[in-house]
């Protein structure tokens, strides 16, 4: 039975270039109180363009409205739970946006003189030190704009690093069990991808490892816990290896929510490793974006890491741009910077011990929902979970779509790779035993569905504003803007 | 719960970790603070920042005004706190404004094709080249010296490891615009593609045309980068480059010290299976409704893995989102009425000071500081509340004794008046 949702009606909505009628505006600007210029006059015809052909003309009421029933028909973290696995879609507390938009924070300017943005700064230095202790590091760079960001970053230093012992050396190992974006990395940083495949505990294969590691391969990339849920219990011993043969470990900490206050990467051979702040550190995944993937490195990555640095001088803050060994730039200015505000005040309300609580309850909010579903579904592989757990079913996008009908956003579906049917369910510290309990219900009565009727199952959803969407289309022939009326 | 899964204790959740990789000590974080001692603690580092009467920096970050629909419409939470739309059915809001986004910055850049964001300007540009590369099989990169500075040092970093050849060519002294000999001097049979910003690092407006011409001569592709989003409003859009990289920043993103915000990158139509990027398509659901969906997805690295076309995972779809908004309220007629008073009020202070470059100019423009330095001017205006012009030795040790200043429709005549007068005019 359907308990969390029942159907009211949802507004209908043309785009904004259907409704727009010539002459209708939106805006107002104070009038000019200077004297006004012709453009013609002063730049030249030929860089002065015409009108912009088929712009939106509508109200501030045409406006509102549209992106409100827009917005209507999106699923959100506010309206339910959010189980994608690896994503860590968790509640994101009002008072960061608040914060973020406080008037001395939202309105300085990148350029301003440091002595003018010493607030900023030392906000920096503050979200700084708390990373370095919770990853047990020992410097960070708050710049990457994303965790594929921060991944780019991390396998740059590890070959500036290299590079300066004298050999970059050719290869990274990445396990088959890896995001898409870790061997793309890789490529990109001008590094050859060896794929290692995991053993059949869904883990790291330390005897294979142990074979392949030599004087030509950089490093290895290890999500951990890795993207079955699974912490990699032998990255030390694995760590050793690779420091043995002067190769390097790089943690791709997208599933650091399991880690936070239990468990730090760099108290165990851990070299880098990037962070996801809009994941275990609260800040709103906004429909894809913005994000941001600090990087925590050893001491030995530090003359390397990305310009400008931050320096405590006697008068205070600055920039260090004197630093001959960087890699460079990874992007203008210092970082996400209001996305790093949200996460500094995520941190401060939880404080040290409250940090340690939330990765405790995401955890047992796993395991609970592994233990009611067990009984229903296949666990592909039997290693503990840590904050997610993985599940397999041939069906799985049919079931994922069945879920909506019952009111959840989807598990994350047919991932990891190395797991035939993959559903990828992690809950976060956020949901209560209620919705949990309403989850694993659903599912449960899904399991009955396929095999009692399995056409309702294979055809979901059926509730939606949106029936099934065709993408094959989509991809056949795109169409990718409006082409007019 | 703990009785369901078998445990006493939460503690037990974790006891299957071998001991070394426990961490047995506190982290050294204070107890957990309540909302108004987190308010009260950013209130007070935002007022250790100046917070001035009127700020006259651009150099890629402008001072606009952000209409109040903005922020209404990306704090709803259906926006604000969903995930990337990899389920259609139930992502249609976010899908639909990204359609729109996509259209919109194909109408203002005269470009075929958008994708749905990227991180910002600094970071398309790095992936425009590698584009540029990819289509042409080439690796040479000529950049104009007039592409924002940090943007060229991102493409530095970003290229690095890649078979990439990285050359600068010079700016007309006078005009402030590229040079074309030194630019035809950089071009070569390797040549991928020619990197120009158009109003560039000095607000001077490129003549785009002829740079086309030329790189078009030599087989490459013209990359067309913009920092101040605003000026596509007025100016020509750059119709005849072939892939574009920008910035949204002026498009309602607030300032924040230099982020969040997002890029832009477009091209030609046939170019598509080689932009990077999420791209939103038009399709139709089962019931024959329009519907939008994530599409051409074997670009991108989830499926592709080390064959993408990008390591990028993410868009910024919020902040595209803001930049939508901002769009839609502005609209055809707000947006050239927008450009054509930041126009107006550039050339109302440009013109009553020594310009460095004769070329024209959108809503910047350099200024010699002669006889006093940019120093001695910037402090004096500090002391009005007002924050000066960037000093340009930093990033052109030739230009020393010069500021970039910035007007743009919130700068009030008053504050005008108080920078020529501190620069002696």
């Amino acid at each position: 039975m359907i308990k969390k949702v029942r159907q009211h009606p949802s507004q209908n909505e043309a785009l904004l270039f259907e409704t727009s009628s010539p002459g209708k505006v939106g805006y107002q600007l104070p009038a000019l109180d200077v004297p006004g210029v012709d453009p013609v006059d002063v730049l030249g015809a030929q860089h002065v363009r015409a009108e912009i052909e088929n712009f939106p003309e509508v109200s501030e009421v045409d406006v509102m409205r549209h992106f409100t029933r827009l917005s209507t028909w999106n699923y959100a973290i506010d309206l339910g739970l959010y189980p994608l696995g690896s994503c860590t879609m968790k509640y994101n507390p009002r008072v960061n946006e608040a914060v973020a938009r406080t008037e001395g924070l939202m309105w300085i300017h990148p350029y301003q003189p440091e002595a003018l943005a010493q607030g900023a700064l030392a906000i920096l230095a503050e979200l700084e030190r708390v990373l370095i202790d919770i990853t047990g590091m020992d410097a960070v760079t708050l710049q990457p704009a994303a965790g594929a960001h921060g991944e780019l970053t991390g396998i740059l230093l590890v070959r500036a690093l290299l590079e300066a012992r004298g050999n970059p050396r050719r290869k990274v190992i990445v396990p088959d069990s890896a995001h898409g974006t870790n061997p793309s990395t890789v490529h990109t940083a001008g590094y050859e991808v060896v794929n290692v495949a995991s053993n059949h505990h869904g883990m790291l294969d330390v005897a294979a490892l142990e074979g392949m590691v030599d004087e030509d391969v950089a490093a290895i990339m290890i999500t951990n816990p890795n993207t079955l849920g699974v912490f990699e219990e032998n990255i030390a011993r694995v760590a050793e290896i690779f420091h043995a043969k002067g190769a390097l470990v790089y943690m791709d900490g997208a599933n650091m929510n399991a880690l936070a206050g239990i468990s730090r990467p760099g108290d165990y051979g851990v070299d880098l490793m990037h962070l996801n702040l809009h994941k275990t550190f609260s800040t709103p995944h906004g429909g894809g974006g913005p994000g941001s993937g600090p990087v925590a490195v050893k001491e030995q990555f530090e003359p390397f890491l990305p310009l400008p640095r931050l320096r405590r001088a006697t008068a205070g803050w600055s920039w260090d741009y004197d630093r001959p060994k960087s890699i460079g730039r990874v992007r203008a200015f210092y970082g996400n910077f209001g996305v790093l505000v949200r996460a500094l005040a995520y941190i401060m309300a939880h404080g040290g011990e409250g940090l340690k609580r939330a990765t405790q309850d995401a955890l047992l909010n796993a395991n609970y929902l592994r233990k009611l579903l067990e009984p229903h579904y296949k666990i592909p592989y039997d290693a503990p979970s840590m904050h997610e757990c993985v599940f397999s079913n041939p069906s799985t996008g049919a079931i994922a779509k069945r879920l909506i009908d019952y009111g959840f956003h989807p598990y994350t579906v047919s991932f990891p790779l190395i797991v035939h049917g993959a559903m990828m369910i992690e809950p976060t510290e956020t949901e209560s035993k209620q919705e949990l309990d309403l989850f694993a219900e659903a599912l449960i009565s899904i399991a009955k569905e396929c095999d009692e009727n399995p056409d309702l199952v294979l055809k979901a959803p059926h509730s939606t504003r949106t029936a099934k969407v065709d993408e094959v289309a989509a991809a056949r022939k795109p169409i990718l803007k409006w082409r007019g009326p | 719960m703990l009785d369901t899964v078998g445990i006493p204790a939460l503690e037990d959740l974790y006891a299957h970790l071998p001991e070394s990789v426990r961490f047995a000590g506190s982290l050294n974080i204070a107890p957990g603070k309540s909302e108004y001692e987190i308010i009260d603690y950013f209130r007070a580092r935002g007022s250790e920042n100046i917070t001035a009467r009127a700020n006259f920096l651009g150099a890629g970050v402008y001072h606009h005004y952000r209409p109040v629909l903005v922020d209404t419409v990306v704090s709803r939470g259906e926006f604000l706190t969903s995930y990337t739309p990899y389920q259609a059915e139930i992502s249609q809001g976010t899908l639909t404004a990204i359609f729109e986004f996509q259209t919109m910055i194909c109408q203002l850049t005269g470009m075929d094709v958008a994708n749905a964001s990227m991180y910002d300007g600094s970071t398309a540009v790095p992936e425009a080249a590698m584009m540029a590369m990819r289509i042409t099989g080439r690796n040479g990169i000529a950049v104009a010296r007039t592409v924002h500075p940090e943007y060229r040092e991102v493409l530095g970093t970003y290229t690095r490891h890649q078979p990439t050849s990285i050359s600068e060519f010079a700016y007309d002294e006078q005009s402030g615009q590229v040079d074309l000999e030194s630019l035809d001097r950089a071009l070569n049979e390797n040549t991928a593609a020619v990197i120009i910003q158009s109003p560039n690092f000095f607000g001077v407006v490129e003549d785009t045309k002829q740079i086309a011409d030329i790189v078009h001569a030599k087989g490459a592709l013209l990359v067309f980068v913009f920092s101040e989003a605003v000026s596509l409003g007025l100016l020509e859009p750059p119709r005849d480059a072939d892939i574009v990289a920008g910035e949204l920043q002026s498009f309602a993103i607030a300032p924040s010290y230099g982020g969040p915000f997002a890029g832009v990158l477009a091209s030609k139509e046939q170019y598509v299976r080689q932009l990077p990027g999420r791209l939103v398509g038009e399709t139709k659901d089962a019931n024959g409704n329009r519907a939008f969906c994530l599409t051409l997805a074997t670009r991108e690295q989830h499926i592709r893995r080390e064959k993408a076309t990008s390591n990028i995972c993410t868009n910024q779809a919020l902040i595209a989102l803001m930049a939508t908004v901002f769009m839609a309220v502005y609209g055809k007629q707000g947006l050239r009425e927008l450009a054509e008073q930041n126009l107006a009020k550039s050339h109302y202070l440009g013109e009553r000071l020594w310009r460095r470059f004769n070329g024209p100019y959108f809503n910047e423009f350099v200024a010699v500081t002669t006889p006093r330095s940019a120093e001695e001017i910037n402090s004096l205006l500090q002391g009005l509340q007002i924050v000066g012009g960037l000093p340009l030795h930093r990033f052109y040790p030739e230009l020393g004794n010069s500021v970039l200043l910035c007007c743009t429709e919130t700068s009030r005549r008053a504050d005008m008046d108080a920078v020529a007068e501190a620069f002696g005019a």
